[in-house]
């Protein structure tokens, strides 16, 4: 019932925590590696998808931090969301 | 059936994401009929009003704290939980579930509602600020989305005169075929493929339903592209923060002054009505000035309020926690310690309940063991008396004067020090991976609405009060009883505290603070001091046998020049900076913390630096001849 992404080719995605300001692009797939975050990679990614963070949807970096670039801002459909660029490894997303 | 339901009032439980409008559509509602407690055991606060439909069916309201899910990660969240599950003992089971979902920014709302429906409780879904939906070209068709959903969809402006009718004609038209009967509760904790199926699910509804314009709302992205531009939003940031302490301390100086001025009044009222004696000086002692000196900083805390209010309102309060995020994590703090830090400058109590909003208990713990040092202002008629009776009021360096120095270097320490001992408890405490995360949705910004932010001022007015009338005053009844018991002897020449209990005690742990410079009468003032750190000042009075309590701070000051050495008084300050005693800051620890070991951590700690600090202090000074 949830594998209905688009087909993209899988090595055209890249994480969205190594995108630049003003990146625009969808979600290609949500994928936590254990040690991304201080959290569980099952609870992680139970969190990235309360948030909207779902395969397909529209993502846009609109501001990020002066330390280190970080967090960002990242604009999901309709929704704005703050977050680390650590935990934005998680989600890979293709232009 | 549920023993309200068959007196014949109903009970709503107000649900929905964060920032989706939930309080003001409850304030409108109910307006002033709220009450705000907290729920028994945990401090999360209980809200909750009452109501009439237009056909005069009685209903009380229950505003939940703001969730994304039903998979409760933080006391609040667990709360909204409890509640709608009916799982919380004390808390007669919601007849409906009013959902409330902002109607510009819907997905995560649906998503929150198909999760809902699986308790099986009767549901309506409130399309809130429906006004700014239309107004930026969103088209809803609300009859679709309530087929798709299978609950009835009703839109409503909270903020507006005549905003909620059709959500009252909607209620009574309810009650006309009643709620409906609850069906059985499938709910378990989703996992992640569950809530991935119920957000594709939530995004179909919302493309059959909702008509978007291209463009999201303009004056947010322009706003945001100066206030979260990395150099020239941290300077309006700061800016404001500069502008809200300048407020603080300027604008509540008067309204202190006639706080104080009533309860010396008072004073002397209950010092001429009543006769000489034991209960003329509980009353004009204990009572009166006690619970005055803490009631005299309501003026400071409702102007910060006022600011906090207005801000988290507006919008502001995430693109703050943004801002500051990377600054206060290399210190180890969350992001969204930045709001409670900001309230502990003026109390650390209310600075503790706000950490609520932290969602991972280590971070909420780090928070709240560093905000009793941020410097409260119940420190400033400390460091007033003492700054001015031994720093010369001079300038230096060109214009500025060399106690305002003093008193900005003390505050710089406490903050430095807050900084320094959250990074130290990340080292040592805390070495189980890396830190969890930093994530928030940023509202779009929203002009703040007066009456919500007065029914927030009133609220916490009450609840400052409330405790000043309890806690407070308790813990003073328990200090003017040290401070007067046993009695002086007749014919004794000292000062009555002299024979007291409290200077007993003084004595007994002077020992301790010689090394650190301080006498028996400070160690006496101590004492007292453990009810607010501000009442030392009263209690030095004492000691020194100074009649006139407060008044007489620019006197005692005076005796205090003569009496102390400048490395005494140095090392004073330098105590204060942390000064661990404060009763109520360590019994709201004990309490949101829910154990001992914390109060135990906090106030051994704070103790543990008071004490080098003062130690340093103390003998630096001397060595450099000011013993």
């Amino acid at each position: 019932m949830f594998l209905e992404n688009p087909p993209v080719a899988a090595q055209a995605s890249s994480p969205l925590g190594c995108a630049q300001l003003g990146f625009r692009g969808r979600i290609h797939a949500i994928r936590v590696t254990d040690g991304t975050s201080g959290l569980t990679p099952e609870e992680l990614e139970s969190r990235l998808i309360e948030l909207g963070f779902v395969e397909g949807a529209a993502v846009e970096i609109l501001h990020e931090g002066a330390i280190g670039r970080d967090p960002i801002a990242v604009r999901v459909d309709s929704a704005t969301i703050a977050l680390r660029r650590r935990e934005a490894m998680a989600i890979f997303v293709v232009e | 059936m549920s023993a309200a339901a068959e007196a014949g009032v109903w009970r709503f439980a107000l649900v929905g994401t964060p920032n989706s409008g939930k309080t003001a559509l409850f304030n409108a509602l109910t307006g002033k009929r709220q009450k705000v407690a907290n729920y028994p055991g945990v401090t999360v606060e209980r809200k909750t009003g009452t109501m009439r439909t237009p056909c005069g069916h009685g209903v009380d309201i229950v505003d939940l704290p703001g969730t994304y899910s039903l998979r409760a990660r933080s006391p609040d969240e667990e709360i909204t939980r409890d509640v709608v599950l009916g799982r919380l003992e004390s808390e007669t089971p919601p007849d409906l579930l009013m959902c409330v979902a902002d109607a510009t920014n819907l997905r995560l709302s649906l998503r929150l509602v198909l999760e809902l429906k699986r308790v099986g409780r009767p549901m309506l879904l409130v399309l809130n600020m429906f006004d700014i939906a239309r107004q930026r070209g969103i088209e809803i068709d609300t009859g679709k989305m309530s087929a798709e959903l299978g609950i009835p969809v009703v839109t409503a402006i909270a903020v507006r005169r005549g905003g909620t009718c059709d959500l009252l004609t909607r209620l009574d038209e309810l009650a006309s075929r009643k709620l409906g009967e609850r069906q059985e509760n499938t709910w378990q904790p989703p996992s992640s493929a569950e809530l991935r199926a119920a957000q594709r699910r939530a995004d179909a509804i919302f493309r059959a339903s909702v008509h978007m314009p291209s463009k999201p709302d303009t004056l947010t992205t322009r706003l945001d592209a100066v206030l979260l531009h990395p150099v020239a939003g941290l300077v309006i940031l700061f800016a404001i923060l500069f502008v809200m302490f300048q407020a603080v301390f300027t604008w509540a100086q008067p309204a202190m002054d006639l706080i104080e001025a009533g309860f010396n009044a008072l004073g002397v009222l209950a010092h001429n009505v009543l006769p000489a004696g034991l209960l003329q000086s509980f009353v004009e002692n204990g009572v009166i000035s006690g619970v005055g000196t803490v009631v005299q900083f309501l003026p400071q805390i409702l102007i910060l309020f006022l600011f906090i209010l207005i801000l988290e309102d507006l919008g502001y309060m995430a693109r703050a926690a943004f801002l500051m995020d990377r600054i206060m994590g290399g210190a180890g703090l969350h992001g969204r310690a930045f709001i409670p830090l900001l309230s502990s400058f003026a109390c650390a109590i209310p600075g503790i309940m706000a950490t609520r909003v932290i969602d991972h208990r280590r971070d909420r713990l780090t928070t709240i063991l560093v905000a009793p040092l941020m410097t409260c202002s119940a420190r400033i008629p400390v460091y007033t008396l003492i700054v001015g009776a031994f720093v010369p009021a001079k300038t230096v360096f060109g214009g500025f004067s060399l106690q305002g120095l003093v008193m900005f270097g003390l505050y710089a320490v406490g903050i430095m020090s807050a900084l320094g001992v959250s990074f130290l408890f990340k080292q040592f405490f805390w070495r189980d991976g890396p830190s969890p995360p930093f994530m928030l949705e940023m509202p779009d910004y929203k002009v703040p609405q007066p009456k919500s932010v007065l029914i927030g001022l009133w609220t916490r007015a009450k609840a400052f009060l409330t405790r000043a009338g309890t806690t407070i005053f308790s813990m003073m009844v328990v200090v003017w009883f040290v401070a007067s018991f046993p009695r002086a002897p007749a014919g004794a020449s000292g000062p009555a505290i002299d024979y007291s209990l409290a200077a007993w005690i003084g004595r007994l742990i002077h020992p301790i603070l010689a090394p650190i410079g301080f006498n028996w009468q400070i160690s006496v003032a101590l004492i007292p001091g453990m009810a607010a750190r501000e009442v030392a000042v009263a209690a030095l009075g004492t000691v020194y046998s100074i009649s006139g309590g407060d008044d007489a701070a620019p006197q005692i000051g005076h005796v205090l020049a003569g009496q102390w050495s400048l490395a005494t008084a140095l090392a004073f300050l330098a105590w204060y900076i942390f000064a661990p005693q404060c009763a109520s800051t360590l019994a709201v620890i004990r309490r949101e913390t829910g154990s001992w070991k914390w109060m135990a951590v906090t106030f051994g700690y704070m103790f543990a630096l008071a004490y080098v600090a003062a130690f340093a202090t103390y003998h630096i000074a001397v060595t450099l001849g000011a013993g």
